[in-house]
Protein backbone atom coordinates (compact mmCIF):
# COMPACT_ATOMS: atom_id res chain seq x y z
CA UNK A 1 0.00 0.00 0.00
CA UNK A 2 1.18 3.49 -0.76
CA UNK A 3 2.00 5.47 2.37
CA UNK A 4 1.42 8.90 0.97
CA UNK A 5 0.42 10.34 -2.33
CA UNK A 6 0.07 13.66 -4.10
CA UNK A 7 -2.00 13.81 -7.26
CA UNK A 8 -2.10 16.79 -9.62
CA UNK A 9 -1.33 19.21 -6.83
CA UNK A 10 -1.23 22.94 -7.54
CA UNK A 11 -0.45 25.48 -4.84
CA UNK A 12 -0.70 29.25 -4.86
CA UNK A 13 0.34 31.93 -2.40
CA UNK A 14 -1.95 34.75 -3.42
CA UNK A 15 -1.32 34.90 -7.19
CA UNK A 16 2.12 33.26 -7.10
CA UNK A 17 1.99 29.63 -8.15
CA UNK A 18 4.38 27.73 -5.87
CA UNK A 19 3.69 24.20 -7.11
CA UNK A 20 2.62 23.15 -10.60
CA UNK A 21 0.75 19.92 -11.16
CA UNK A 22 2.82 17.68 -8.91
CA UNK A 23 2.08 13.96 -8.68
CA UNK A 24 4.18 11.66 -6.52
CA UNK A 25 3.71 8.50 -4.50
CA UNK A 26 5.68 7.39 -1.45
CA UNK A 27 6.08 3.71 -0.59
CA UNK A 28 6.23 2.49 3.01
CA UNK A 29 9.63 2.14 4.67
CA UNK A 30 11.47 4.29 2.19
CA UNK A 31 13.37 7.54 2.46
CA UNK A 32 12.63 10.08 -0.25
CA UNK A 33 14.80 13.15 -0.64
CA UNK A 34 13.39 16.35 -2.10
CA UNK A 35 16.13 18.46 -3.64
CA UNK A 36 16.28 21.66 -5.63
CA UNK A 37 17.40 25.27 -5.35
CA UNK A 38 15.90 27.59 -2.71
CA UNK A 39 12.38 28.69 -3.54
CA UNK A 40 11.68 25.70 -5.80
CA UNK A 41 8.68 24.61 -3.76
CA UNK A 42 10.11 21.54 -2.03
CA UNK A 43 9.33 22.78 1.50
CA UNK A 44 5.86 23.86 0.43
CA UNK A 45 5.34 20.38 -0.99
CA UNK A 46 6.57 18.72 2.21
CA UNK A 47 4.20 20.78 4.34
CA UNK A 48 1.17 19.67 2.33
CA UNK A 49 1.22 16.33 4.10
CA UNK A 50 0.51 17.74 7.56
CA UNK A 51 -1.26 20.88 6.35
CA UNK A 52 1.29 23.23 7.87
CA UNK A 53 0.76 25.52 4.89
CA UNK A 54 -2.74 26.24 6.15
CA UNK A 55 -1.18 28.63 8.65
CA UNK A 56 0.13 30.85 5.88
CA UNK A 57 -2.31 33.55 4.80
CA UNK A 58 -3.44 33.44 1.16
CA UNK A 59 -2.41 29.78 0.76
CA UNK A 60 -4.58 27.95 -1.76
CA UNK A 61 -4.29 24.42 -3.18
CA UNK A 62 -5.94 22.13 -5.68
CA UNK A 63 -5.50 18.43 -6.14
CA UNK A 64 -5.41 15.38 -3.92
CA UNK A 65 -3.05 14.68 -1.01
CA UNK A 66 -3.45 11.43 0.87
CA UNK A 67 -1.75 9.91 3.91
CA UNK A 68 -2.53 6.27 4.75
CA UNK A 69 -5.11 6.40 1.97
CA UNK A 70 -7.01 9.28 3.54
CA UNK A 71 -7.48 12.60 1.83
CA UNK A 72 -5.97 15.07 4.27
CA UNK A 73 -7.69 18.04 2.64
CA UNK A 74 -11.22 16.63 2.62
CA UNK A 75 -13.84 18.57 4.53
CA UNK A 76 -14.37 17.42 8.09
CA UNK A 77 -10.74 16.41 8.63
CA UNK A 78 -9.70 17.53 12.09
CA UNK A 79 -6.29 19.12 11.84
CA UNK A 80 -5.12 17.95 15.27
CA UNK A 81 -6.19 14.35 14.60
CA UNK A 82 -4.58 14.38 11.19
CA UNK A 83 -1.31 16.00 12.27
CA UNK A 84 -0.50 13.47 14.94
CA UNK A 85 -0.40 10.79 12.25
CA UNK A 86 2.37 12.71 10.51
CA UNK A 87 5.54 13.57 12.39
CA UNK A 88 7.57 16.63 11.52
CA UNK A 89 11.14 17.65 12.22
CA UNK A 90 12.09 21.24 11.53
CA UNK A 91 15.22 22.89 10.22
CA UNK A 92 16.13 24.56 13.48
CA UNK A 93 15.82 22.30 16.53
CA UNK A 94 12.75 23.61 18.36
CA UNK A 95 12.47 21.80 21.69
CA UNK A 96 9.97 23.34 24.09
CA UNK A 97 11.51 25.08 27.11
CA UNK A 98 10.46 22.17 29.30
CA UNK A 99 12.23 19.12 30.65
CA UNK A 100 13.53 16.43 28.31
CA UNK A 101 10.82 14.08 29.56
CA UNK A 102 8.02 16.60 29.07
CA UNK A 103 9.18 17.37 25.55
CA UNK A 104 8.70 13.78 24.48
CA UNK A 105 5.51 13.39 26.52
CA UNK A 106 3.99 16.54 25.02
CA UNK A 107 2.41 14.88 21.99
CA UNK A 108 0.83 12.25 24.22
CA UNK A 109 -0.54 14.73 26.70
CA UNK A 110 -2.10 17.02 24.11
CA UNK A 111 -3.74 13.97 22.57
CA UNK A 112 -5.41 13.08 25.83
CA UNK A 113 -3.14 10.29 27.06
CA UNK A 114 -2.68 10.61 30.81
CA UNK A 115 -1.72 7.10 31.88
CA UNK A 116 1.54 7.60 33.75
CA UNK A 117 2.98 4.19 32.95
CA UNK A 118 2.07 4.44 29.28
CA UNK A 119 3.68 7.87 29.02
CA UNK A 120 6.82 6.69 30.77
CA UNK A 121 7.17 3.68 28.49
CA UNK A 122 6.55 5.71 25.37
CA UNK A 123 9.08 8.36 26.37
CA UNK A 124 11.72 5.72 26.97
CA UNK A 125 10.96 3.87 23.76
CA UNK A 126 10.95 7.06 21.69
CA UNK A 127 14.24 8.29 23.14
CA UNK A 128 15.78 4.89 22.44
CA UNK A 129 14.51 4.96 18.87
CA UNK A 130 15.98 8.42 18.43
CA UNK A 131 19.34 7.17 19.77
CA UNK A 132 19.28 9.69 22.61
CA UNK A 133 18.33 7.49 25.56
CA UNK A 134 21.84 6.60 26.70
CA UNK A 135 22.86 10.25 26.81
CA UNK A 136 19.85 11.55 28.74
CA UNK A 137 18.45 8.66 30.76
CA UNK A 138 19.88 10.09 33.99
CA UNK A 139 18.78 13.65 33.31
CA UNK A 140 15.23 13.38 32.02
CA UNK A 141 14.15 16.12 34.40
CA UNK A 142 16.72 18.56 33.09
CA UNK A 143 15.74 21.34 30.72
CA UNK A 144 15.86 20.43 27.05
CA UNK A 145 17.52 23.78 26.47
CA UNK A 146 20.69 22.45 28.12
CA UNK A 147 21.23 19.87 25.39
CA UNK A 148 23.56 20.46 22.45
CA UNK A 149 22.09 21.34 19.06
CA UNK A 150 22.45 17.79 17.77
CA UNK A 151 20.89 16.32 20.90
CA UNK A 152 18.06 18.82 20.67
CA UNK A 153 17.34 17.71 17.12
CA UNK A 154 17.30 14.05 18.15
CA UNK A 155 14.97 15.04 20.98
CA UNK A 156 12.67 16.63 18.43
CA UNK A 157 12.76 13.40 16.46
CA UNK A 158 11.93 11.43 19.61
CA UNK A 159 9.11 13.86 20.28
CA UNK A 160 7.70 13.21 16.82
CA UNK A 161 8.05 9.43 17.19
CA UNK A 162 6.17 9.41 20.49
CA UNK A 163 2.78 9.94 18.83
CA UNK A 164 3.49 6.95 16.56
CA UNK A 165 3.11 8.50 13.14
CA UNK A 166 3.58 6.42 10.01
CA UNK A 167 4.98 9.23 7.94
CA UNK A 168 7.75 11.57 9.06
CA UNK A 169 8.50 14.85 7.32
CA UNK A 170 11.94 16.35 7.76
CA UNK A 171 12.70 19.87 6.61
CA UNK A 172 16.49 20.15 6.35
CA UNK A 173 16.87 18.49 9.76
CA UNK A 174 20.66 18.64 9.79
CA UNK A 175 21.37 21.97 8.15
CA UNK A 176 21.91 23.75 11.48
CA UNK A 177 24.17 21.03 12.89
CA UNK A 178 27.88 20.27 12.92
CA UNK A 179 29.23 17.35 10.81
CA UNK A 180 29.32 14.83 13.67
CA UNK A 181 25.76 15.58 14.73
CA UNK A 182 24.72 15.48 11.09
CA UNK A 183 26.26 12.06 10.76
CA UNK A 184 24.30 10.81 13.76
CA UNK A 185 21.04 12.14 12.34
CA UNK A 186 21.76 10.41 9.04
CA UNK A 187 22.45 7.10 10.76
CA UNK A 188 19.26 7.58 12.69
CA UNK A 189 17.22 8.19 9.54
CA UNK A 190 18.60 4.98 8.14
CA UNK A 191 17.48 3.10 11.27
CA UNK A 192 14.05 4.72 11.33
CA UNK A 193 13.34 3.56 7.80
CA UNK A 194 12.58 0.10 9.19
CA UNK A 195 9.45 1.40 10.89
CA UNK A 196 8.60 4.65 9.18
CA UNK A 197 8.25 6.34 5.83
CA UNK A 198 10.39 9.44 5.60
CA UNK A 199 10.29 12.42 3.26
CA UNK A 200 13.25 14.73 3.72
CA UNK A 201 14.02 18.11 2.22
CA UNK A 202 17.73 18.71 1.95
CA UNK A 203 20.14 21.14 0.33
CA UNK A 204 22.96 18.73 0.88
CA UNK A 205 23.22 16.59 -2.21
CA UNK A 206 25.71 14.16 -0.68
CA UNK A 207 23.28 13.68 2.14
CA UNK A 208 20.47 12.94 -0.31
CA UNK A 209 22.76 10.46 -2.02
CA UNK A 210 23.73 8.76 1.25
CA UNK A 211 20.38 8.31 2.93
CA UNK A 212 17.58 8.23 0.38
CA UNK A 213 16.09 5.47 -1.73
CA UNK A 214 14.41 7.85 -4.13
CA UNK A 215 15.11 11.45 -4.99
CA UNK A 216 12.85 14.11 -6.47
CA UNK A 217 14.27 17.19 -8.13
CA UNK A 218 12.12 20.30 -7.95
CA UNK A 219 12.69 23.43 -9.99
CA UNK A 220 10.53 26.57 -10.09
CA UNK A 221 7.53 24.78 -8.66
CA UNK A 222 7.74 21.84 -11.03
CA UNK A 223 8.73 18.26 -10.37
CA UNK A 224 11.48 17.80 -12.95
CA UNK A 225 12.47 14.26 -12.18
CA UNK A 226 11.55 11.63 -9.60
CA UNK A 227 13.38 8.33 -9.60
CA UNK A 228 15.60 6.01 -7.63
CA UNK A 229 18.42 7.97 -6.02
CA UNK A 230 21.07 5.96 -7.82
CA UNK A 231 19.51 6.72 -11.15
CA UNK A 232 19.12 10.43 -10.37
CA UNK A 233 22.72 10.81 -9.30
CA UNK A 234 24.40 8.57 -11.86
CA UNK A 235 22.30 8.87 -14.93
CA UNK A 236 19.47 11.39 -14.77
CA UNK A 237 17.03 11.60 -17.66
CA UNK A 238 16.67 15.36 -17.56
CA UNK A 239 19.38 17.81 -18.44
CA UNK A 240 18.37 20.26 -15.72
CA UNK A 241 18.68 17.51 -13.12
CA UNK A 242 22.11 16.70 -14.50
CA UNK A 243 23.13 20.36 -14.27
CA UNK A 244 21.89 20.71 -10.71
CA UNK A 245 23.51 17.48 -9.50
CA UNK A 246 26.83 18.48 -10.99
CA UNK A 247 26.61 21.95 -9.49
CA UNK A 248 26.27 23.92 -12.67
CA UNK A 249 23.38 25.92 -11.19
CA UNK A 250 21.40 26.08 -8.00
CA UNK B 1 41.85 65.02 11.49
CA UNK B 2 39.75 65.44 8.35
CA UNK B 3 36.31 67.07 8.26
CA UNK B 4 34.53 63.72 8.00
CA UNK B 5 36.03 62.52 11.26
CA UNK B 6 35.43 65.87 12.86
CA UNK B 7 31.76 65.82 11.87
CA UNK B 8 31.50 62.34 13.32
CA UNK B 9 33.07 63.45 16.59
CA UNK B 10 30.78 66.46 16.90
CA UNK B 11 27.69 64.39 16.13
CA UNK B 12 28.52 61.77 18.75
CA UNK B 13 29.34 64.36 21.38
CA UNK B 14 25.92 65.94 20.84
CA UNK B 15 24.16 62.55 21.12
CA UNK B 16 26.19 61.74 24.20
CA UNK B 17 25.44 65.05 25.88
CA UNK B 18 21.73 64.67 25.22
CA UNK B 19 21.49 61.25 26.79
CA UNK B 20 23.58 62.48 29.71
CA UNK B 21 21.13 65.35 30.20
CA UNK B 22 18.25 62.87 30.37
CA UNK B 23 19.97 60.89 33.11
CA UNK B 24 20.95 64.10 34.89
CA UNK B 25 17.35 65.32 34.94
CA UNK B 26 16.23 62.07 36.55
CA UNK B 27 18.92 62.34 39.22
CA UNK B 28 18.19 65.99 39.89
CA UNK B 29 14.50 65.21 40.43
CA UNK B 30 15.29 62.25 42.67
CA UNK B 31 17.95 64.17 44.58
CA UNK B 32 15.65 67.14 45.08
CA UNK B 33 12.90 64.93 46.48
CA UNK B 34 15.23 62.90 48.66
CA UNK B 35 16.91 66.00 50.16
CA UNK B 36 13.64 67.81 50.86
CA UNK B 37 11.64 64.75 51.83
CA UNK B 38 14.05 62.60 53.77
CA UNK B 39 13.68 64.65 56.93
CA UNK B 40 9.96 63.94 57.03
CA UNK B 41 10.36 60.17 56.80
CA UNK B 42 9.98 58.35 60.08
CA UNK B 43 8.23 55.30 61.38
CA UNK B 44 5.44 57.56 62.59
CA UNK B 45 5.13 59.17 59.15
CA UNK B 46 4.63 55.79 57.51
CA UNK B 47 2.27 54.26 60.03
CA UNK B 48 0.10 56.99 61.52
CA UNK B 49 -2.93 59.03 60.57
CA UNK B 50 -2.42 62.67 59.53
CA UNK B 51 -3.34 65.19 62.20
CA UNK B 52 -3.30 68.92 63.02
CA UNK B 53 -4.61 69.97 59.64
CA UNK B 54 -2.25 67.54 57.85
CA UNK B 55 0.81 69.36 59.14
CA UNK B 56 1.70 66.57 61.57
CA UNK B 57 1.26 62.83 61.83
CA UNK B 58 1.65 60.41 58.94
CA UNK B 59 0.30 59.30 55.62
CA UNK B 60 -0.68 55.74 56.49
CA UNK B 61 -4.24 55.94 55.12
CA UNK B 62 -2.92 57.32 51.81
CA UNK B 63 -0.46 54.42 51.51
CA UNK B 64 -3.20 51.91 52.25
CA UNK B 65 -5.56 53.73 49.89
CA UNK B 66 -3.09 53.65 47.00
CA UNK B 67 -2.48 49.97 47.73
CA UNK B 68 -6.22 49.23 47.55
CA UNK B 69 -6.62 51.18 44.31
CA UNK B 70 -3.65 49.53 42.62
CA UNK B 71 -4.85 46.08 43.66
CA UNK B 72 -8.41 46.81 42.56
CA UNK B 73 -7.39 48.24 39.21
CA UNK B 74 -5.20 45.24 38.48
CA UNK B 75 -7.93 42.75 39.33
CA UNK B 76 -10.00 44.61 36.79
CA UNK B 77 -7.38 45.26 34.11
CA UNK B 78 -5.20 42.11 34.12
CA UNK B 79 -7.70 39.50 32.96
CA UNK B 80 -9.32 41.73 30.35
CA UNK B 81 -6.00 43.09 29.11
CA UNK B 82 -4.12 39.80 28.99
CA UNK B 83 -6.96 37.95 27.31
CA UNK B 84 -7.36 40.72 24.72
CA UNK B 85 -3.64 40.68 24.06
CA UNK B 86 -3.77 36.91 23.52
CA UNK B 87 -6.72 37.28 21.20
CA UNK B 88 -5.06 40.00 19.11
CA UNK B 89 -1.69 38.28 18.82
CA UNK B 90 -2.62 34.59 18.71
CA UNK B 91 -6.03 34.41 17.10
CA UNK B 92 -6.29 37.28 14.67
CA UNK B 93 -4.55 36.97 11.31
CA UNK B 94 -3.23 40.17 9.75
CA UNK B 95 -6.42 41.86 8.65
CA UNK B 96 -8.31 45.13 8.90
CA UNK B 97 -9.79 43.93 12.21
CA UNK B 98 -6.37 43.41 13.77
CA UNK B 99 -5.16 46.79 12.52
CA UNK B 100 -8.35 48.39 13.79
CA UNK B 101 -8.00 46.83 17.25
CA UNK B 102 -4.34 47.87 17.45
CA UNK B 103 -5.17 51.41 16.41
CA UNK B 104 -7.98 51.67 18.93
CA UNK B 105 -5.77 50.30 21.71
CA UNK B 106 -3.16 52.92 20.87
CA UNK B 107 -5.78 55.64 20.81
CA UNK B 108 -7.09 54.50 24.18
CA UNK B 109 -3.54 54.80 25.53
CA UNK B 110 -3.41 58.34 24.22
CA UNK B 111 -6.54 59.56 25.98
CA UNK B 112 -5.54 62.09 28.68
CA UNK B 113 -5.93 60.68 32.17
CA UNK B 114 -8.23 63.50 33.27
CA UNK B 115 -10.67 62.36 30.57
CA UNK B 116 -10.59 58.87 32.07
CA UNK B 117 -11.37 60.52 35.39
CA UNK B 118 -14.35 62.36 33.97
CA UNK B 119 -15.60 59.22 32.23
CA UNK B 120 -15.17 57.17 35.39
CA UNK B 121 -17.19 59.72 37.32
CA UNK B 122 -19.97 59.69 34.73
CA UNK B 123 -20.12 55.91 34.36
CA UNK B 124 -19.12 54.35 37.68
CA UNK B 125 -19.86 57.08 40.21
CA UNK B 126 -23.08 58.47 38.77
CA UNK B 127 -24.66 56.14 36.21
CA UNK B 128 -23.87 52.89 38.01
CA UNK B 129 -24.23 54.76 41.32
CA UNK B 130 -21.13 53.32 42.93
CA UNK B 131 -20.55 56.78 44.41
CA UNK B 132 -17.06 58.01 45.26
CA UNK B 133 -15.64 54.64 46.17
CA UNK B 134 -12.69 52.25 45.89
CA UNK B 135 -14.59 50.26 43.30
CA UNK B 136 -15.24 53.30 41.09
CA UNK B 137 -11.64 54.52 41.43
CA UNK B 138 -10.17 51.08 40.80
CA UNK B 139 -12.22 50.57 37.67
CA UNK B 140 -11.29 53.99 36.34
CA UNK B 141 -7.59 53.31 36.97
CA UNK B 142 -8.10 49.86 35.43
CA UNK B 143 -9.41 51.45 32.24
CA UNK B 144 -6.32 53.61 32.13
CA UNK B 145 -4.05 50.58 32.56
CA UNK B 146 -5.91 48.47 30.01
CA UNK B 147 -4.19 49.63 26.80
CA UNK B 148 -0.79 49.33 28.48
CA UNK B 149 -1.52 45.78 29.62
CA UNK B 150 -2.85 44.76 26.18
CA UNK B 151 0.14 46.25 24.44
CA UNK B 152 2.73 44.68 26.73
CA UNK B 153 1.00 41.28 26.56
CA UNK B 154 1.06 41.48 22.78
CA UNK B 155 4.73 42.42 22.77
CA UNK B 156 5.55 39.56 25.14
CA UNK B 157 3.71 37.06 22.92
CA UNK B 158 5.44 38.38 19.81
CA UNK B 159 8.82 37.42 21.23
CA UNK B 160 7.81 33.73 21.36
CA UNK B 161 9.55 31.90 18.51
CA UNK B 162 7.04 30.77 15.87
CA UNK B 163 8.94 27.51 15.52
CA UNK B 164 7.66 26.51 18.96
CA UNK B 165 4.08 27.04 17.85
CA UNK B 166 4.67 25.05 14.67
CA UNK B 167 6.35 22.28 16.64
CA UNK B 168 3.32 22.05 18.87
CA UNK B 169 0.82 22.01 16.01
CA UNK B 170 2.83 19.33 14.24
CA UNK B 171 2.33 17.05 17.25
CA UNK B 172 -1.42 17.36 16.95
CA UNK B 173 -1.93 20.06 19.55
CA UNK B 174 -4.85 22.42 19.07
CA UNK B 175 -4.44 26.16 19.15
CA UNK B 176 -5.68 26.53 22.72
CA UNK B 177 -3.34 23.73 23.88
CA UNK B 178 -0.44 25.39 22.11
CA UNK B 179 -1.19 28.70 23.77
CA UNK B 180 -1.66 27.15 27.20
CA UNK B 181 1.24 24.73 27.24
CA UNK B 182 3.88 26.39 25.09
CA UNK B 183 3.24 30.05 24.28
CA UNK B 184 2.12 31.34 27.68
CA UNK B 185 4.81 29.62 29.76
CA UNK B 186 7.47 31.07 27.46
CA UNK B 187 5.93 34.54 27.42
CA UNK B 188 5.12 34.51 31.14
CA UNK B 189 8.20 36.40 32.45
CA UNK B 190 7.70 39.19 29.93
CA UNK B 191 3.97 39.39 30.59
CA UNK B 192 4.66 39.55 34.33
CA UNK B 193 7.12 42.37 33.83
CA UNK B 194 4.61 44.25 31.74
CA UNK B 195 1.96 43.85 34.40
CA UNK B 196 4.23 45.08 37.15
CA UNK B 197 5.31 48.07 35.09
CA UNK B 198 1.68 48.98 34.52
CA UNK B 199 1.21 48.87 38.31
CA UNK B 200 3.96 51.46 38.61
CA UNK B 201 2.19 53.59 36.06
CA UNK B 202 -1.19 53.35 37.78
CA UNK B 203 0.01 53.99 41.31
CA UNK B 204 1.15 57.51 40.48
CA UNK B 205 -1.96 58.68 38.62
CA UNK B 206 -3.93 61.52 40.17
CA UNK B 207 -6.47 62.65 37.61
CA UNK B 208 -8.46 59.40 37.29
CA UNK B 209 -9.01 59.15 41.06
CA UNK B 210 -9.77 62.83 41.55
CA UNK B 211 -13.52 62.58 40.88
CA UNK B 212 -13.99 58.90 41.60
CA UNK B 213 -12.53 57.97 44.96
CA UNK B 214 -9.91 60.26 46.46
CA UNK B 215 -10.67 61.87 49.81
CA UNK B 216 -9.23 65.21 50.87
CA UNK B 217 -8.89 64.16 54.48
CA UNK B 218 -10.08 60.82 55.83
CA UNK B 219 -7.97 59.69 58.77
CA UNK B 220 -9.20 56.11 58.94
CA UNK B 221 -8.75 52.91 56.96
CA UNK B 222 -11.42 51.81 54.47
CA UNK B 223 -13.94 49.20 55.60
CA UNK B 224 -15.47 48.21 52.27
CA UNK B 225 -15.18 48.68 48.54
CA UNK B 226 -17.70 51.49 48.63
CA UNK B 227 -15.56 53.59 50.97
CA UNK B 228 -13.58 56.60 49.85
CA UNK B 229 -9.85 56.55 50.55
CA UNK B 230 -6.95 58.93 50.60
CA UNK B 231 -4.30 58.18 47.99
CA UNK B 232 -0.65 59.18 47.75
CA UNK B 233 -0.69 61.22 44.53
CA UNK B 234 -3.84 63.12 45.49
CA UNK B 235 -2.60 63.64 49.03
CA UNK B 236 0.54 65.15 47.58
CA UNK B 237 -1.56 67.45 45.42
CA UNK B 238 -3.62 68.52 48.43
CA UNK B 239 -0.58 69.18 50.60
CA UNK B 240 1.09 71.21 47.88
CA UNK B 241 -1.87 73.31 46.76
CA UNK B 242 -4.78 73.33 49.15
CA UNK B 243 -3.73 72.32 52.64
CA UNK B 244 -4.86 74.25 55.68
CA UNK B 245 -1.38 75.54 56.32
CA UNK B 246 0.76 75.08 53.26
CA UNK B 247 3.98 76.42 54.70
CA UNK B 248 3.89 73.95 57.56
CA UNK B 249 2.76 71.00 55.50
CA UNK B 250 5.49 71.44 52.90
CA UNK B 251 7.90 68.87 54.46
CA UNK B 252 4.97 66.42 54.59
CA UNK B 253 4.42 67.00 50.87
CA UNK B 254 8.04 66.17 50.03
CA UNK B 255 7.91 63.17 52.33
CA UNK B 256 4.81 61.95 50.50
CA UNK B 257 6.52 62.47 47.15
CA UNK B 258 9.51 60.49 48.34
CA UNK B 259 7.31 57.60 49.47
CA UNK B 260 5.43 57.59 46.18
CA UNK B 261 8.57 57.69 44.07
CA UNK B 262 10.17 54.95 46.21
CA UNK B 263 7.15 52.70 45.78
CA UNK B 264 7.22 53.08 41.99
CA UNK B 265 10.97 52.54 41.95
CA UNK B 266 10.73 49.42 44.10
CA UNK B 267 7.98 48.05 41.85
CA UNK B 268 10.05 48.63 38.71
CA UNK B 269 13.20 47.12 40.14
CA UNK B 270 11.35 44.08 41.45
CA UNK B 271 9.83 43.64 37.98
CA UNK B 272 13.22 43.24 36.37
CA UNK B 273 14.49 41.05 39.21
CA UNK B 274 11.47 38.80 38.91
CA UNK B 275 11.90 38.50 35.18
CA UNK B 276 15.53 37.59 35.50
CA UNK B 277 14.70 34.94 38.06
CA UNK B 278 11.97 33.32 36.01
CA UNK B 279 14.10 33.44 32.90
CA UNK B 280 16.88 31.69 34.70
CA UNK B 281 14.46 29.06 35.88
CA UNK B 282 13.07 28.55 32.38
CA UNK B 283 16.52 28.53 30.78
CA UNK B 284 15.28 30.61 27.92
CA UNK B 285 18.69 31.43 26.52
Amino acid sequence: MTQAEAKNVNVWYDDFQALKDISMTFEPNTVTALIGPSGCGKSTFLRLFNRMNDLIPLFRMEGLVTVNGQNVYSKGVRLDEMRKKVGMVFQKPNPFPKSIFENVAYGLRVNGINNKKEIQETVERSLKQAALWDEVKDSLKKSAMDLSGGQQQRLCIARALAVQPKLILMDEPASALDPISTNRIEELIFELKKDYTIIIVTHNLQQAGRISDSTAFFYLGELIEYNLTKKIFLNPDNERTQNYITGRFG
Amino acid sequence: MNTKQLKQKIAFSIFGTMSFIVVAILFIILGFIVIRGFGAISWEFLTEMPKDGMTKGGIFPAIVGTGCLVLGSMIFAFPIGVLSGIYINEYLVESWLKKFLRMMTNNLAGVPSIVFGLFGMALFVNYLSFGDSIIAGSMTLGLLALPVVIRLTEEALKTVDDNLRLGSYALGATKIQTIQKVVLPVAFPNIMTGLILSIGRVSGETAPILFTVAAYFLPRLPHSLSDQVMALPYHLYVLATSGTNMEESRPMAYGTALVLVSIVLIINVSASLLRRRIQKKNKMN
